[in-house]
């Protein structure tokens, strides 16, 4: 019996989508298709990833993307630890790197690791031999979210390509922005990000990203607006002088999209801060495709653990001469 | 007294007497007696074959850090000081950020003694500029001039209050001592950890931008010119920063600055891979800020090359990125990376280089050395300009490792340092 | 592989006898709470076929479903990349009904043992049997076939091709003898 059988492009982990092609993109999402009707069941669980023991090491809070790799994980069947690790390694008096040699001692198969700082899930890559799923890493990447979001995308308008997203709001503390917009562009999407210029990260054109100053303008331009959460941090470090002056000028509103030439379909990735970055009539709205990303956040997560779980490439190797 | 030395069959750059020739360097009493072709060898003399190599005045790094008080398990006033004679230099002029800050004249007269019992290079010590390096109160400049300190810096910190570095200019007059200043406006680089740019932007990381360094800059030499102080800048990595050096240059101030080795040649993209070897402060930049210091090192824009010896642990660079502290080791690479910064490629010539690493230190800070002209302290450097080699921070003599540099192929070996006519180092694996 | 090494077992109209001869034994347990599951993938087509056949021939209407086993697999951990998984569907409720599984090839059954533990996932069914076109033997689980098409011996490395005009443009049952089969 012959089976069909897909290189996932994938190495040992997933950190970012920077390095990742596009066609192992289009991998991820396909595979992810199959998973969808798995949380469909009367019993919401496969065996895949049986015996398989995996922790997601959160460095920050993040009840979201916790509970939804945590759902993947158990749906495949795998064993889960959560480790909640407040604030910093500084502050927890544990380096990273010991953290890391720890889990290694353990031989635990797969961490999904949050962190504040960029680079963590890289540095925890390089150190240890399980598999690294990064869940966000600072203001770098994060690659499931967008992901999920890609996933949303082709499940509107039945294709990546050619589409034009704007990604609205925060993107200098974004890692959502930069996943979405390594991800969508290897997917032959046009990017472009929308914000006050204090927000928008310098010299982010060379990523050949189109920048609007002006919501109205990034609403007649997209046929997507991914909508970032506006932390009220930045208020407070001076980066917008108050949240209601940003929702009055880059506000998502239903009067704004309105005024677009075609209808716009609408993400965020969550949590949302309704009426300061979207208005409560357009994130409850027709062209809202916000819970059908949560709901493909589980389907994607279970997709990359999957792809993880069998992509060792020495393996690949072995079982391709086995099949001869 | 010793006996003298005679140093025979060498290649002499004195850029400060215009020598480039085969010539002997006779050592009388600690002090430089005679260069030339057809000077003898007294009967008594120790001879020192240079069979190959060159000879030059020993190099001089007027900004390193020794880490000591505070700081031992990354370096101390002897490791700091081997490394140094290891790097060529012969004299280093040690910053005063350590744990306490070198703020009076006791901790002056350590880091000076203690200096002087390890025999390796010349250790002089930087007054910090304000008490405990806060920024606000400036120290007992005069006293701690008096106990030896050549130099006042509050480096590791820019002194932001204009109207403190007004009254530093001012006041160090009277001790003839320039101010060293780390030129950064705090304000606009809150947070940063690499040049803002396009990698800051990939990787996610908080930049600090050239305008960080260049306003302050700006101010600063505006500052010199309405004091008329010796203004010293340190470690120069802008392209603009450089336009402003040139304007104090070009109207005859009392400024000079100096730029260091990696940012001769290093760029932003190493810190690709968040590679915490590469993070440094001020950031490395783009390949045009390169170009722009590099050229005005060749035109004398910027007077000097200074090596930022930062010394780290290795656990403290093995972490985030965000978290590792700044800092490059940098004494024991620097004349390599130099060579292959500006000789290999013909920006300078040898002579150039020497004169930026040794005479021109020397000069901008009036002292004695930095020359082999007769009555000059014996302080000498013995190297083959030519010689590849892989750096291995294996082999360091500094207690620290951290270097982006590792595995890197760099050219210009030292072979020998003389310090005071007294050799105190010799390359391993030569007789 | 020359035609002496390779033996057509079944032809596309021995195919086609087979499975109304299977459909004719499925119709005799009755028509009530039947589902005929397919497993991915030439056990769908011939879930279909079967579907086809009992309406026409015994006016019995049969929902069809399909499985994909590849997550139930227990050697997913011994192969390297992860096989393409394809859709499961299910059109009916399970519990309580008669489940015909339908497969080309009954070898080892292992594949089986995978549908079943899928199928119960989905519900409690009154009844689960199994259909195939071809028993080749070769056993290593204690799983037998209700329905067979044709019992063939094959060795354990032999290869047995089932072709379907739905994937393989003709019908027909092939066996490949060892030494030849790559």
């Amino acid at each position: 019996m012959s089976e069909k059988r897909k290189e996932s492009g994938l190495g040992k982990d997933l950190v970012g989508l920077e390095n990742v092609s596009g066609e192992t993109i289009q991998a991820i999402l396909d595979t992810a298709e199959p998973f969808k009707e798995i949380s469909e069941r009367a019993i919401k669980k496969v065996p895949v990833l049986r015996g398989k023991t995996i922790v997601n090491l959160f460095f920050e809070p993040s009840t979201r993307t916790r509970i939804s790799f945590e759902f993947a994980e158990k749906r495949l069947g795998a064993d889960t630890v959560n480790v909640a690790a407040s604030g910093s390694s500084v502050v927890k008096g544990e380096t990273l790197v010991d953290t890391a040699r720890n889990l290694e001692a353990m031989r635990i198969d797969m961490v999904v690791i949050r962190h504040g700082s960029s680079g963590a899930a890289q540095f925890l890559a390089d150190r240890i031999p399980s598999n690294v799923i990064n869940g966000g890493d600072g203001q770098h990447e994060h690659p499931t979210q967008a992901l999920l979001d890609m996933l949303t995308l082709r499940d509107s308008f039945g294709r990546i390509e050619g589409l034009k997203v704007c990604i609205v709001g925060d993107i200098v503390h974004s890692r959502v922005a930069r996943s979405n917009i390594y991800g969508l562009q290897k997917s032959g999407a046009e990017v472009a990000v929308c914000g006050p210029r204090s927000l928008i990260p310098t010299r982010i054109e060379e990523m050949g990203v189109q920048v609007f100053t002006h919501i109205e303008d990034a609403i007649q331009w997209a046929d997507s607006l991914n909508v970032l959460r506006l932390q009220l941090e930045r208020m407070n470090a001076g980066f917008i002088p108050s949240l209601r002056e940003y929702n009055r000028v880059y506000g998502v509103t239903q009067e704004r999209l309105d005024k677009a030439p075609r209808e716009i379909v609408v993400l965020h990735p969550g949590p949302m801060n309704r009426g300061v970055e979207i208005d409560s009539t357009v994130a409850d709205g027709p062209q809202s495709v916000i819970l059908s990303q949560v709901t493909n956040g589980v389907a994607v997560r279970m997709a990359v653990l999957y792809l993880l779980a069998g992509g060792a490439p020495e393996r690949a190797e072995e079982a391709k001469k086995g099949e001869e | 007294m010793s006996r003298p030395l005679y140093i025979e069959g060498g290649r002499v750059v004195d850029p400060s007497q215009d020598i480039d020739d085969l010539a002997a360097v006779l050592v009388v009493d600690g002090r430089i007696e005679a260069v030339g072709a057809d000077i003898s060898k007294p009967d008594d003399a120790e001879t020192l074959d240079a069979t190959g190599l060159t000879i030059s005045p020993g190099l001089i790094d007027v900004h390193v850090h020794l880490r000591e008080p505070g700081g031992e398990h990354k370096e101390d006033i002897a490791t700091g000081s081997k490394a140094a004679i290891a790097g060529g230099f012969t004299t280093i002029w040690a910053m005063p950020n350590t744990d306490p800050p070198i703020d009076d004249p006791a901790a002056v007269g350590y880091v000076r003694a203690a200096g002087r019992a390890v025999r390796a290079s010349r250790v002089m010590p930087i007054g910090a500029a304000s008490i405990g390096q806060q920024g606000e109160k400036m120290t007992e400049i005069g006293e701690l001039v008096h106990a030896g300190a050549v130099a006042v810096s509050d480096d590791g910190h820019p002194v932001r209050n204009s109207g403190l570095m007004r009254r530093l200019l001012e006041y160090t007059q009277t001790f003839d001592i320039p101010v060293l200043q780390h030129a950064e406006d705090p304000g606009l680089t809150h947070g940063g950890v690499m040049n803002e740019g396009r990698v800051a932007t990939e990787l996610g990381l908080r930049g600090i931008p050239n305008a960080a360094e260049a306003a302050m800059v700006a101010r600063d030499v505006l500052l010199s010119e309405l004091t008329g102080g010796h203004l010293h800048v340190c470690h120069v990595s802008a392209r603009q920063s450089v336009d402003h050096l040139r304007w104090a240059k070009d109207r005859g101030l009392a400024v000079t600055s100096e730029v260091t080795p990696h940012h001769l040649i290093l760029t932003e993209e190493l810190v690709r891979g968040y590679n915490t070897q590469a993070k440094v402060n001020p950031p490395l930049r783009l390949e045009e800020d390169v170009v722009a210091v590099r050229e005005a090192l060749v035109e004398g824009v910027i007077d000097v090359i200074a090596t930022d010896h930062a010394p780290h642990h290795y656990d403290e660079k093995e972490r985030e990125f965000d978290d590792a502290p700044f800092g490059i080791n940098g004494l024991e690479t620097a004349f390599g990376l130099c060579m292959q910064a500006l000789v290999d490629p013909g920006y300078m010539t040898l002579s150039g280089l020497i004169d930026r690493m040794s005479c021109g230190p020397a000069r901008i800070m009036g002292l004695p050395t930095g020359s082999l002209r007769r009555g000059a302290p014996a302080d000498i450097v013995l190297y083959a300009p030519e010689e590849k080699w892989i750096v291995d921070p294996a082999r360091f003599h500094s207690r620290s490792r951290n270097t982006p540099l590792a595995g890197r192929e760099l050219t210009g070996r030292i072979q020998t340092t003389i310090v005071g006519g007294e050799i105190r180092f010799v390359a391993e694996g030569d007789a | 592989m020359t035609p002496d090494d390779t033996q057509q077992v079944l032809d596309a109209r021995g195919v086609d006898d087979a499975l109304v001869t299977l459909a004719t034994e499925i119709a005799d347990g009755g028509a009530e709470g039947l589902l005929l599951v397919g497993i991915r993938r030439r056990g769908v087509q011939l879930a279909a076929r079967l579907a086809e056949i009992l309406e026409r021939t015994h006016g019995i209407e049969t929902p069809t479903g399909s499985l994909d086993i590849t997550l139930y697999r227990d050697d997913l951990h011994q192969i390297g990349p992860m096989p393409v998984i394809g859709m499961t569907e299910i059109p009916t409720e399970i519990t309580g009904a008669r489940v015909v599984i339908v497969d080309d090839v009954l070898f080892t059954g292992r594949t089986i043992r995978a549908a079943l533990q899928e199928l119960a996932d989905f519900g409690r069914p009154r009844k689960i049997e199994l259909c195939v076109l071809v028993d080749r033997g070769g056993r290593e689980l204690p799983i037998q076939a209700d329905y067979v098409g044709i019992k063939i011996e094959a060795g354990e490395r032999d290869l047995v091709e089932v072709r379907v005009p739905e994937l393989d443009g003709d019908s027909s049952v092939t066996l490949v003898s060892a030494t030849e089969a790559k």
